[in-house]
């Protein structure tokens, strides 16, 4: 345990110069991964990423065969090159055949794949010494990456994230609208493949520290946790882009930690857990955001049918200040006991009501705000029968749901509409205290 | 088949939410026995979706439909379904037989086969729609038109008692047009309730007994001479109701 | 029989058996569900080990078939939320599937007998020393056995339910619509990919698994028009591509898998090329005769 807290101290404080350049290469790796594969997920095209990456191995072992050495920027090219392929391939299999996309990322991963293996085994077998780290690729490796490859991959990655943010308004248009930006006079077809091309490098110099078979992840999950916190596609890139770079600098301090266990696997492990986190607790998107506002939908739902429900018995007595029993509050609603006593305390607390022993009664707020509900509730039938030609028997339900969702926007939109009226279909008035514009 | 008093469609207080949004409001209506009913109404008007959702196709917010008195799931015999042409894929490698005997794989048992019987039947539909000649045909090489008669072979060899057919005229040629309306009557003079999503408004009047006018609501439903009228046709394609889309939103966003 | 001609039964078995059942995959459009099954196996089959410390074939199929059915049913469900595009989740699932069944075999490297690469290519050239013995009497390679049961049962499953899986394939809202449950027909065949996945994984490797899914059922859907003759071609095919890829890996000395999965690729590269020439000819030859008979009405009907 000592071991571990001595390592990690001697990672993140950055003393050792070869941490540095990890760190930084793992950082620039993640987030250009990151920034582009929240364009790719957007465009419903994550999985080309899938195959791409799986493409890009023959092309490491071509290039291992023509160089005879283990040199990165041959590798690299090679990889980018072989992942072009494969991208071209996917695009001609649909095009020329009635193969489905679907089935012509999964040719393309796995014969290229497979072409990978057979070149990767046999100078495995041919007995070519040198072909150590190699496999590397599969699984990623990033502390194996000196400073030279590091300065490398370093550079490729900022040019991308340089293109990507001089360019972004373009590239935003054709991920959004590529039928409107062709008719805007967009070149869509040079952008679209200028992003092809940018995809391919990012998986390239992604490999090191993901390894093929993972790489995917990298470009499709920052992408989906970023789109949990944000409808800006600015903010999405930026923080898939930061997202992406978390989980690299955390990838790179677990294989500094335990030098020979493969980095992707931990890499995708750590991205997957910021997903999770993203989709449960992003504010409104957010799964428990989204299901707190469900209840708190239930909960306003059960108390201004409460107030409704005691401003329409004073309606009848023609007098709000009357009280009356939780029996006549119930009515016919499928609320449960529980629902509506917590509704009851928490109008008590915000003194819409008074209670006293066992019996309620508004108080002026609740007056105030028992109309407002069965306002919006009437002048929502009034509009069902008016413009939907709903017969007046039917339109009660809709209402019922309706008025608690109601902004004030559409509220004086309907009054306008229906021209300020004064009965609903029912030839009940519609309550006027509280209205705007009559007090 | 079945009684005068009891509707072969009966729809009650139909409200049907796609993606939690509601596109389809209160939607009511019985309709009549042995008649020719288009279903007419402005893209987006929910017209394919009042289709699924009374095949059970779509969940229901609320209301229910009913078949000759009782839920779907015990009349499903009884109703026959012409989906729209677009929906599957035309280069599967199967042939026109094939595809029209599917419809009757929902009354074999498990394991059975589509027998000698059942094969015959459905050569009999194709025949009904002029396609015998084209029976052993991959489907990707027909025409829109002849895929459209395969889709409706397929409908008939359900024999049921009400047809619901999604868009069967479009994009067809002249002589599949021509085969469908010979198809609707003989339906109509075997006292079948046939339900058509039509889009033409030009033949509308001249196809249909009964016409449906439908956007986001029911607008209007009754004898095509009282309910095709300049009137009503502009309240159903007078635009979509801002204040209902609205409300659509909001209940989506609050679910 | 010599241990070569076991690899390559072992190989044919595996191809034959995912091909067959890899064609519904193709015919759905769900290819890279396939794709996401033979990763995300794998961490069922590490834990499988883990828990009964055998390689005993119940607990493996149990753990891999678990596995295979959360990937589909997951996949749904993010899908579900609409949080997420349905592509997009399908790969955060399987990544994270099978990263955590990578990290457990490094973890747990001393108790299992399967590292990382053997994942990606399998070990088809050990299966003949892995024998299934009853009674004390060798009766071949286990693997053999397995993959023998499960194309068995593949074969089986579609002879049996061959009109519910076309309609659910074809035209899913109208197998609805007649009455079938199109549901729980998509998950007992998600269920029988899982198993036959599991069942190829260990012998042949992820590899070689995906590719005999979708590749000879991508070529057979492209030379013919009747269901049951794709069915048989994509066995063909993927017999085809094993014999070939078995010769090839042993004239070039590299991995097995591999080659066959490059085999594959070739087959459907020259039937994709022929399918093209032949339709660009016919089309010539079309134009010739359409011109020769202007009469003729030419108007398709």
């Amino acid at each position: 345990m000592g071991e571990f807290w001595d390592l990690t101290i001697r990672f993140f404080s950055l003393a050792d110069g070869n941490v540095r350049w990890v760190v930084a290469g793992a950082i620039l790796l993640g987030a250009s991964a990151g920034a582009l594969g929240a364009f790719a997920y957007l465009q419903r095209r994550s999985l080309l990423g899938d195959a791409l990456s799986h493409a890009a191995l023959p092309g490491v072992g071509v290039a291992f065969l023509v160089v005879g050495y283990k040199s990165l920027p041959a590798l690299l090219i090679g990889a980018a090159a072989s992942g072009w392929l494969g991208a071209l391939a996917v695009n001609a299999i649909t095009k020329y055949s009635k193969i489905k996309q679907d089935a012509a990322l999964g040719i393309v991963l796995t014969v290229f794949f497979g072409l990978g293996v057979v070149i990767l085994t046999h100078i495995q077998k041919s007995g070519a010494g040198t072909q150590a780290g190699l496999d590397k690729f599969l699984f990623g490796q990033a502390a194996a990456l000196g400073s030279g490859d590091v300065a490398l991959l370093g550079s490729v990655a900022v040019i991308l994230l340089t293109i990507l943010v001089v360019g972004f308004r373009s590239f935003k248009l054709i991920s959004f609208d590529s039928g409107f930006a062709t008719s805007a006079g967009v070149p869509t077809g040079l952008l679209q493949f200028l992003l092809t091309t940018m995809i391919v490098a990012a998986v390239t110099i992604g490999l090191q520290a993901v390894g093929v078979v993972l790489m995917a992840a990298l470009l499709i999950t920052p992408a989906a946790a970023a789109r949990q916190w944000t409808d800006r596609l600015s903010l999405m890139v930026l923080l898939s882009a930061l997202f992406g770079a978390l989980a690299g600098l955390l990838g790179a301090w677990v294989s500094f930690l335990a030098p020979r266990l493969p980095t992707g696997p931990w890499v995708v492990v750590i991205v997957s857990f910021i997903f999770l986190v993203s989709i449960l607790f992003a504010p409104k998107r957010g799964i428990i955001s989204r299901l707190r506002q469900h209840r708190h939908g239930r909960g306003k739902i059960v108390r201004e049918h409460i107030l409704k429900a005691l401003y329409k018995l004073g309606e009848q007595d023609e007098n709000w200040s009357g009280r009356y029993g939780i029996s006549q509050i119930e009515q016919a609603w499928s609320f449960s006991h529980r629902e509506l006593n917590a509704a009851l305390r928490y109008l008590d607390r915000r003194d819409f009501i008074q209670r006293d022993n066992g019996s309620f009664m508004l108080t002026e707020d609740g007056v105030v705000e028992g109309a407002r509900v069965l306002r919006r509730h009437r002048l929502w039938e009034l509009y069902l029968t008016t413009y939907l030609d709903l017969p007046g028997d039917h339109v009660h339900r809709d209402a019922d749901e309706f008025e608690h969702v109601m902004t004030p926007e559409m509220e004086a939109q309907l009054e306008e509409l229906l021209d300020r009226p004064e009965y609903d279909p029912h030839h009940q008035a519609i309550p006027n205290i509280g209205r705007e514009g009559t007090q | 088949m079945g009684t005068a008093a009891v509707a072969p469609i009966e729809v009650h207080d139909l409200t049907v939410a796609y993606r939690k949004k509601p596109v389809l409001w209160d939607i009511d209506f019985d309709l009549p026995e042995g008649a020719l009913i288009g279903l007419v109404g402005p893209n987006g008007a929910g017209k394919s979706t009042l289709i699924k959702a009374i095949m059970g196709l779509l969940p229901v917010l609320s209301g229910y439909v009913r078949i000759y008195g009782q839920p779907l799931e015990k009349q499903r015999e009884l109703v026959g379904y012409v989906p729209q042409r677009e929906t599957v894929d035309w280069d599967f490698p199967v042939d026109a037989l094939d595809v029209v005997t599917m419809g009757r794989y929902g009354r074999m048992g498990l394991f059975a086969r589509p027998s000698k019987r059942d094969k015959e039947i459905a050569m009999a539909c194709l025949d009904k729609v002029g396609m015998a000649d084209y029976a052993t045909r991959q489907i990707s090489q027909l025409s829109g038109g002849q895929q459209q008669r395969v889709f409706l072979a397929r409908a008939l060899t359900q024999d049921a008692s009400i047809y619901l057919m999604d868009e069967p005229f479009a994009g067809v040629d002249a002589a599949t047009e021509a085969a469908i309306i010979t198809l609707l009557k003989d339906l109509k003079s075997k006292q079948k309730t046939v339900v058509v999503v039509h889009h033409d408004l030009n033949t509308a009047e001249e196809y249909f007994d009964y016409i449906m006018l439908l956007n986001m609501r029911l607008v209007k439903f009754g004898p095509t001479a009282e309910v095709f009228t300049p009137e009503n046709l502009r309240i159903t394609y007078g635009g979509k109701l801002q204040l209902l889309s609205q409300a659509a939103e909001k209940i989506a966003r609050q679910g | 029989m010599s241990p070569d001609m076991w690899v390559l039964l072992t190989g044919i078995l595996a191809a034959v058996a995912c091909g067959v059942i890899g064609s519904f995959l193709v015919l759905r459009q769900n290819a890279m569900l396939g794709d996401a099954i033979s990763h995300s196996v794998l961490p069922g089959l590490v834990i499988a080990f883990l828990i009964t410390s055998s390689r005993g074939v119940v607990p493996m199929i149990v753990g891999a078939a678990v596995m295979g059915i959360a990937t589909a049913y997951l996949t749904e469900v993010l899908d579900r939320t609409r949080n997420v595009y349905r592509d997009g989740a399908l790969g955060i699932v399987f990544t994270f599937m099978f990263a955590v069944g990578v990290i457990l075999i490094a973890i747990y490297a001393d108790q299992i007998d399967l590292d990382q690469d053997c994942v990606l290519y399998g070990e088809i050239a050990y299966t003949p020393w892995d024998v299934a013995v009853v009674g004390g009497k060798s009766l071949g390679p286990r693997a053999v056995w397995i993959l023998g049961g499960v194309l068995l049962a593949n074969l089986a499953f579609i002879f049996s339910f061959y009109k519910q899986l076309k309609i659910c394939s074809f035209d899913p809202a109208m197998a609805r619509a007649v009455g079938l449950n199109e549901r729980l027909w998509h998950y007992l065949l998600m269920t029988m990919v899982s198993l036959t996945v599991v069942a190829a994984f260990e012998s042949v490797g992820a590899i070689l698994v995906v590719a005999m899914l979708i590749v000879p059922g991508a070529t057979a859907y492209l030379l013919t028009h009747r269901l049951s003759v794709m069915l048989v071609l994509s066995g063909v095919i993927g017999a085809a591509s094993a014999i070939g890829g078995f010769f090839a890996a042993s004239a070039i000395d590299a991995s097995i898998s591999g080659a066959m999965a490059v085999v594959s690729g070739l087959i459907l590269a020259i039937v994709m090329i022929t399918t093209i020439l032949v339709r660009r000819i016919s089309a010539k030859r079309h134009v010739r005769a359409s011109r020769e008979n202007e009469t003729a009405p030419v108007q398709s009907m």
